[in-house]
Parts: C-alpha cells; structure tokens; sequence
C-alpha cells in the first residue's frame, strides 16, 4: 500500500466511526408542542395525552427515549387491540418524526461540522485511497491477490462489512428513529436542493449517491486501457447522481411530484399505487407526463432497447441497484454460485417473484378501476406484504447486506421483477448475445468466476457456443478478464444468434457440433 | 449378455477427458474410466498460474462440477499407474491394485524439461506443469526469498515470472536466445513482449544459460552461475526450458516409444487397442507440414481427444488439423496466431506486412506469399475473430481482401481503440489494394474512440 492509500483509508475509517458514533450523540426531550406540531391533526390531541408523562423529562439516549416512547404508544394501542377497537389504534408511526423533534444534540447544531468528519472524511478518503490505484503498473487486469483477501474472500473484514451493512439495512428500513442525528447532518444539504429536511430517505439516498461515485472512481482506476468497463461506469455515476438522486429532489423544489424517471416498473414496485396515480393526476401536465413517461418505458422502452442492446442497456448502465452493484459491489463479484443447482433456484424465485409483482399490480389496478368495491382496503395488506418482504428486505438487507457472502447482484440475480422481465426479452427476441471465439478457450474459468451473476461462461465459452442467457446483465467484464481473447460482448442479427459452429474451429479430421 | 467393452483413458487433461466425454456422447454403453493420480477432477492446467495469483481457487479452474462424471457414467480413479501389462491387457497401479482394459487410451502429457544441470534436484529447484508442481511453488515461496531465477525463456517461464511478480519477488529471467521466445515468435513481437517484461520490473537476460545451480548448507538452492560466469544469489529458481511427454513408466515395455509414444495418424500405437494422444504422443509422420510430431498446445489436445474419440466409436478417419493456430498472453498483453508465422523467412520468399502502434504494445503481422495471398497473421494487444482467419486462411484470401474485412475480424470489446482502420491505412499505404479502410462509425464517433 502506498502513504496515499494509507492515508486514504486511515481517513475513511475515521469517517466512518464518527458516522457510526453519530447516532448516540445528544439528548431527547418532548414537549407537548413538539408532539402536536409533528402528528396528524386527528392524532395530535391523542399523542398529546399519551407522551404526557414524558413531558420535560430528559432523555439522555435514543435507546431510552425511544424505549420510554414505545412504552407509552405500545400500551395505549395494545389496550386497544385487546378490545378489538381496531379503528381507534393508532396506525401511524410517529417515533421518527418525534425523536428528529425532540433531538438535541451537536449534530443538530452543527451539522455541516458533522458532515465534514463523518461523510466528508470518508468520502475523501476513499476518494485518496482509490485515485492513484495501480499508477504505477502497466494497463491490465487486477485481479491479482482477491482469493488471498480478507475482505473479497468471505474472511473476517468481510464478515464485518457484511455484518454492518445488514445492520445498517435494518435500522433504516424499520428503526429509523435511530438514526436522526445521522438525518439532521444531512439537513442543510436537502434544504439546499429541495427546500425540505431531510428524511432518513434523503440521507440514504446522499451515502447511496457518494458510494457510488467514489467506487466509481475505482472502478475507472482497476479497468484503466478497458473503455467499456469506463464508459458503462461513467454512465451509472450519471444516472445515479443526476436521476435517481438530483432530478427528484429539485423536482419537489418545484412543487412538483418526486420522480425518478429511469426506475422502471415492477423494480418500482409502488408505480401504480393509488396513491402514485393519484399524484400523477393531481399534478396537472408535468404529473400526466410522468404517468404515461413510467408506462412507456414498461411498454416500449424496455422491449426496444433490450431487443437492440440486451439488457445491459438497464442492469449494468443506467439502473440504480446495478450502479451500486457495479462499482461498490465490484469487489465481491467472484463470490457469486455458479453451480446448476443456484441457476435453478435463481430462474424459480427470481420469476415467483416477478409473477407477485405483476398479480398486485394487477389486483391494485383492477381495484382502483372498480372504486375499491373489487377488494377494499386489502391491496394495502398486500402492498405492505411486499413492501416489507421484497422492497426492504430482499432489495435492501440481503440485495446489499449479502455484497461480502453471496457476491454483489444477489437481488438482481434472485429477486429484481424487472430483470426477470428484461431477461425473458433478452432470451427469446433480442439482438445480443456474447459471443465466443471458435477454439480458443482454454477453460481457465477466470469468466465464470468473476461473472456477478453466477452464469458458467466457461461452460459455452469451452463449446464454442454464444452465450444467451436471461440474466446476463451484459457488464463485459469475463470478456475483460479473459487471457485468450475468446468472449465479446455484441449486438447482432438474431439469425445464428445461438450459433452452430463446430465445437473447435481447426480440426479437418471431424466436425463435433455443440 | 456380453459386457459392455473397457475403456480406460491414463490421464485426465484436456486431452483425455475431451476422449471421455466425447466417447459418451457418441456411445451410452461403453464402459470408461479414467485415471489420474495428480487430481481426482479435471482442472485446466493453464489456470494454476491464476490460483497462485489469488485470481481464483483451484476449485475455479475445474470446468464441470463434481456430480457431472457420475451423471456422464464416467468412472474416476485417483491413482497412479506403475506399469502397464500390455499381454494381459491391464494396469499394475503404485498400489498394487490392477484393472483391466479392452482398449487404453494414454494421456499423460508431459513433464518439464530438465537438462542436466548441475543442482537441478536441490530444494527451491523446479519446474511447473502439476498440481503438486503449484503446490510446491507456493510452499517454496512462503518466505525469505529474496530473489528467483527462471531459466527459459517460454509461455511457462513469462508466466512463473508473473506468479513471482505477485508475491513481489524479484525475478532474473534467463533466456538462452538472443530475444524472448524468438524460435517461435519474429523479432518485432519479440522485442515487444521483451519491453512488456522490463516494464514490469523482471529483469530479462537475454542470450544468457544455466550453467550451474549451488546450495547452502541444509540443501537449497543458495545461487545460480550463468554461461557468462556471473554468480546470481536467489533461493529459488525455475526450471521453464519447454517440456517434454511423461512416459518414465512406459520405457522398456512392448508399447513403442521415442520422445514420446509413437502413433500413426489415427492415434494407434505398435500394440493393438492402444491409443496415444495429446502431449505425451509423437506422430511417426507429421500432421500437416507446419506441425511438429509431438504437439503440446491444448487445442491439439482436444482435437487428438475428439478424433479418437470419433475414431473408437466409428469408422476411424485419420487426423488432419485444419489452420493452426494459438493464443497466449505475455503479462498484459494478449497474443494470438493464426496460420503459419514462422519465427524467420527468407527474404524474397514471402511478402510481409506488420504494423505496430505507437503503444509498442499492439502490432499485427500477416504473411503473404508472393502472390500475396495470406498465409498467417499474428495479433498482438488486440483480438481477432477465430471464425474469419479461419476462412481467410483456409479459403487463400488476398491480403487486400483479409483488409477489406478486418473489420469484421476485428474481436475487441465495445468502444475499444479501432486499431483495424490503423492497420488498413498501413497496408494501403504499402501494398496498396482494392478496398477502403472502414469509418468510424457513429458510436465510435461519439465516445471518442481513437488509436
């Protein structure tokens, strides 16, 4: 390691513990005020009366304020749940909104300080540590030492990462409470963009954003001389930075609706919610654009593209998940399980749940259509069903959490309803496919091994046969990482497309066909 | 009901279990077993240099999974053959142990070279080619090793200085030509792979010998003496001057053998039901008149595996390999070949055309003879489509026209630098001809793509 990578992480890891430290910072008080001004008129006077006891008291961490808070909301509602007055329980979950109120703490005071020493150091940090990677070695692969690694090899820093990252997963999704120091930090920088504070989504969506562009850095460092490998990462740091992240914050600056307008239904899994058309419709010409902008790319935007590109042109370039999946999830993408029996467990969850996906959505809309005569209020038990089980906790606890056990695309390999979509696209009428160079194999298995979605490429590559497979989300990098020159990532006539060339170009004596 | 008959392959490389697996594909019945006491499952042997490197594990470089010989009816055996009973047709195993054969396929490869050297058996001396060979690499390179000297100047020896290179042991690389691997490669590619290994640090001697390797006191190498005279001290040297077939245990049996085992060209050897095949076979006659009687390339390999295989089951049909060629990569650079490039020609007998970059990193060379129809290409820094050489090779293109359709040859990556369009201004500009060196095109336009 060279004093700039030294540095580099030094920093980092000072950022990151103050990150980590953050969250047990200051002290919680409420004041009947506070909770009035931060619930819903028709809960105010009732929350009012429930926290009364906590009124003036000091709480000096978040673990006893919100214990003392869910002390107090748990008994009143339980109370009620054991009469079965079920339209009298409070539903809502006030704990965030009151904890960020009743926060008093440096972070809040000060948080561009904060900011600075948590997310500031951590991102130059990483910034120093991955801007001058392998200068000193000639254009190449790097894949030198990764099995010998602590870290890319399942051992103990990556049972760390692994650990930290599903706790982290954890707390936002379904403790965010915990977390309001680390939000009122981000505050100022919301207010900037959006004119809003901060929720626990923006500050998700800040570290997402960073991640990806100081991993990106890396990513353009270990495939420096491969211009594919740059472009592609380029074109995740872009869409990442400026759609998922900028474009929907300065719309709500706007007044307008909060869109990101390259997430594509059934990834967006809320698109046809009611309360989504609802916006769309109330929100007059820029609303309708959206509506009819989100089901033109389900209709015509994803058949075209992945019909002319492959499914690429989404997974390893313009989506969210793969952008994270790509630069920060680079590191852990030899550990994904390239045996047959993951392949068959990949094609039955990953389509269960695209079916899910595909008979809510159908349900949701046939029921907003029927003014919820069809099936009421229960497409919302559905909603929540999925919600909890495929938007947090797949896409979020294991999708990211599992980077360091299972390799980086575990959501988009097991779980994303759009990639399964893309990839029914990708393997029955599209024009790509990888294609593989007659008789030069030599099995070596470096593709199959750094393939992120456990495809065997080795397996075709050895046979001489193209590689069409649903999942491919065309990232090139076993064409990049292969000696012999034999895979290349292409778009072509769909004639020959799974192609019948002998097995080994060469041999006069016989022709052996895959 | 008669048995079905016994085959037994000796050796699991690439050579004998492409004949397995190809033999099962074309007959459900026949009984196959194959022996290897190096490694129960096939691994690709060209893969070790990445397990050392930390690029794979070793489970990585196994192409099927375990479940898939037993689904194949293949039967494995780990063990090692001591002798073969060539009268009563069955192997005597190290153990003892015996098994019989109705037809005996052998498949042993080779071993690496040695010469003679004085202390070339000392601890720390080695060569590589087995798995034990990477096992033993790692052992000897866990510690104190302050230097290495590899000796030979071939794919294997550029690739030991590579494995060294990782663990950041400093390498003196002593070949005995006056450039690297220059019997085979023409002086320009040489000098280019010759600059690559000085870029990375490993300091080439060219036109310099083993002549002597000496110990320390408790038996490892201590440093090595050139032909020059100069004392080199290091702890561990490689041993990388090619390879010869692994046939210790087959001398002084009926079977024929020379360098190798003798074979004609359907792979048969003096014994009846008893095949040669791969690197440890040597053809009575050559192949094709650009080819050697021992082959060690892995293509080969599976070419003698698939035709024997083709062989055993149906009328059998002599080997012909078609346009050679071959693939390899110095360090960072990738290379391949396609067709006959010999290392030198006579002046006046071919016409040659080579273009390098300014990079000295990427280069491309075709021989035409003088009606200046192609002959063979190197690619240097750049791929090339099998599919098209192949054809351009086979069906005698003309220099122009193999121009006319780099293009379509061309195999790199998306967005990579066109050096195709470079390479037919080149040719132009010298040969002339019928055709247009390509645009860009519009996405290459876009991006920036330059040479």
């Amino acid at each position: 390691m060279t004093w700039i990578e030294k540095i580099g992480l030094g920093l980092f890891l000072v950022g990151l513990t103050t990150f980590l430290v953050i969250p047990f910072l200051g002290t919680y008080s409420l004041s009947e005020e506070l909770v009035k001004a931060n619930t819903k008129a028709i809960h105010q006077d009732k929350m009012a009366e429930i926290l009364a006891p906590m009124y003036g008291q000091e709480y000096s961490s978040n673990f006893t304020f919100l214990s003392a808070f869910g002390e107090k909301f748990d008994a009143y509602n339980d109370d009620l749940k054991s009469q079965q007055l079920w339209d009298e329980v409070i539903w809502d979950d006030y704990s965030f909104a009151l904890a960020k109120a009743g926060l008093k703490s440096p972070v809040r005071d000060s948080p561009w300080l904060f900011f600075a020493l948590a997310i500031g150091l951590a991102v130059l940090g990483g910034f120093l540590y991955n801007f001058r990677q392998h200068a000193d070695e000639p254009e190449g692969i790097k894949n030198n030492g990764i099995f010998h690694s602590k870290l890319k090899n399942r051992g103990w820093i990556g049972m760390i990462t692994g650990f930290f990252l599903i706790l982290f997963y954890v707390v936002l999704y379904w403790f965010p409470a915990y977390l309001v120091n680390l939000v009122w930090m981000v505050n100022p920088i919301s207010e900037m963009i959006s004119g809003n504070p901060a929720s626990q989504w923006f500050l998700y969506g800040l570290i997402y954003t960073l991640a990806i562009i100081v991993m990106g850095i890396r990513m353009f460092r270990k495939y420096r001389g491969n211009k594919y490998q740059q472009l592609r990462t380029a074109s995740v740091m872009f869409f990442q930075t400026a759609f998922a992240f900028l474009i929907p914050e300065v719309l709500v600056l706007l007044n307008q609706p909060y869109f990101d307008f390259k997430n594509i239904w059934p990834l967006d899994y809320d698109f046809f919610y009611d309360y989504q058309i609802a916006t769309f419709l109330s929100s007059g010409g820029v609303g309708m654009f959206m509506l009819i902008w989100g089901i033109l790319l389900i209709i015509i935007g994803v058949p075209v593209f992945t019909y002319f590109f492959g499914k690429r042109w989404y997974c390893s370039w313009v989506c969210g998940c793969g952008g994270l999946a790509e630069t920060v999830g680079d590191p852990f993408r030899q550990l994904s399980d390239k045996s047959v029996k993951a392949w068959k467990y990949e094609r039955w969850i990953v389509h269960s749940v695209l079916v899910l996906a595909v008979v809510m959505t159908g349900v949701t809309i046939a029921n907003y259509f029927s003014g919820f005569s069809f099936l009421g209020n229960v497409t919302n038990q559905l909603h929540s069903f999925y919600g909890f089980a495929i938007g947090s906790a797949f896409a979020g606890v294991v999708g990211t959490g599992f980077y360091p056990f299972m390799g980086n695309r575990v959501w988009c390999r097991f779980g994303c309803p759009l990639a399964a979509y893309l990839g029914i696209v990708q393997r029955f009428k599209s024009r790509f496919r990888i294609t593989t160079n007659g008789g030069q194999c030599i099995s070596c298995g470096n593709c199959s091994t750094y393939c992120e979605m456990g495809i065997d490429v080795r397996w075709y590559a050895q046979r001489g046969q193209n590689i069409v497979r649903s999942s491919c989300v065309g990232c090139g990098v076993c064409s990049a990482v292969c000696p012999r020159g034999v895979l290349k990532l292409e778009n072509g006539p769909e004639e020959n497309r799974i192609n019948d060339l002998p097995i080994i170009i060469g041999n006069d004596s016989i022709k052996i066909h895959a | 009901m008669p048995q079905s008959p016994h085959v037994v392959i000796i050796g699991n490389g690439i050579s004998g279990v492409t004949c397995a697996r190809n033999l099962r594909k074309m007959d459900s019945s026949v009984r196959i077993t194959v022996i290897s006491g190096e490694s129960k499952y096939f691994f690709s042997r060209t893969a070790l240099m990445y397990v050392f490197m930390g690029h794979m594990k070793f489970e990585h470089t196994q192409p099927y999974e375990n479940h898939f010989w037993d689904k194949s009816r293949i039967a494995l055996k780990e063990a090692w053959v001591e002798t073969v009973d060539f009268a009563k047709k069955s192997l005597v195993f190290k153990s003892g142990e015996t098994l019989p054969y109705d037809t005996l396929v052998i498949a042993t490869g080779s071993k690496p070279n040695k010469f003679g050297w004085p202390g070339q058996e000392l601890i720390g001396v080695q060569g590589l080619y087995s798995k034990q060979d990477l096992e033993l690499m790692e052992e000897n390179t866990q510690s104190g090793i302050q230097r290495a000297v590899i000796v030979g100047g071939g794919l294997i020896g550029i690739e030991m200085a590579e494995m060294l290179a990782y663990k950041k042991i400093p390498v003196t690389f002593l070949v005995r030509e006056c450039g690297f691997w220059n019997n085979i490669l023409p002086k320009e590619e040489s000098e280019l792979v010759g600059r690559h290994i000085l870029e990375h640090h490993i300091d080439l001697r060219l036109e310099c010998e083993l002549k002597e390797i000496l110990s320390d006191s408790s038996g490892r190498v201590s440093e090595v003496i050139t032909s020059k005279g100069e004392k080199i001290d290091c702890q561990f040297v490689g041993l990388t001057a090619g390879v010869t077939p692994n046939i210790e245990f087959l001398k002084n049996t009926d079977l024929e053998v020379d360098r190798g085992v003798k074979v004609d060209e359907y792979f048969r050897t003096n014994v009846p039901d008893v095949y040669a095949i791969g690197d440890c076979a040597e053809f009575d006659k050559v192949p094709a008149p650009d080819r050697r009687p021992i082959e060690q390339v892995w293509y080969t390999g599976r070419m003698h595996g698939e035709t024997l295989a083709h062989n055993l089951c149906h009328e059998p049909v002599p080997y012909r390999p078609g346009v050679w060629f071959n693939s390899a990569k110095f360090l960072d650079i990738e290379y391949q070949t396609y067709g006959t490039v010999p290392a030198t020609w006579e002046v006046g007998q071919l016409k040659n055309f080579y273009w390098e970059h300014s990079s000295g990193k990427v280069s491309f060379r075709m021989l035409m003879d003088l009606e200046g129809k192609v002959l063979g290409v190197n690619n240097f820094g750049f791929r090339l489509r099998h599919e098209v050489m192949d054809r351009a090779i086979r069906e005698k293109w003309s220099g122009g026209k193999v121009m006319d359709r780099l293009n379509h040859a061309n195999f790199d990556p998306e967005f990579f630098a066109p050096y195709y369009i470079s390479i037919q201004e080149a040719f132009k500009a010298e040969f002339g001809g019928n055709f247009h060196p390509s645009k860009k095109t519009f996405i290459q336009k876009l991006f920036g793509a330059k040479v």
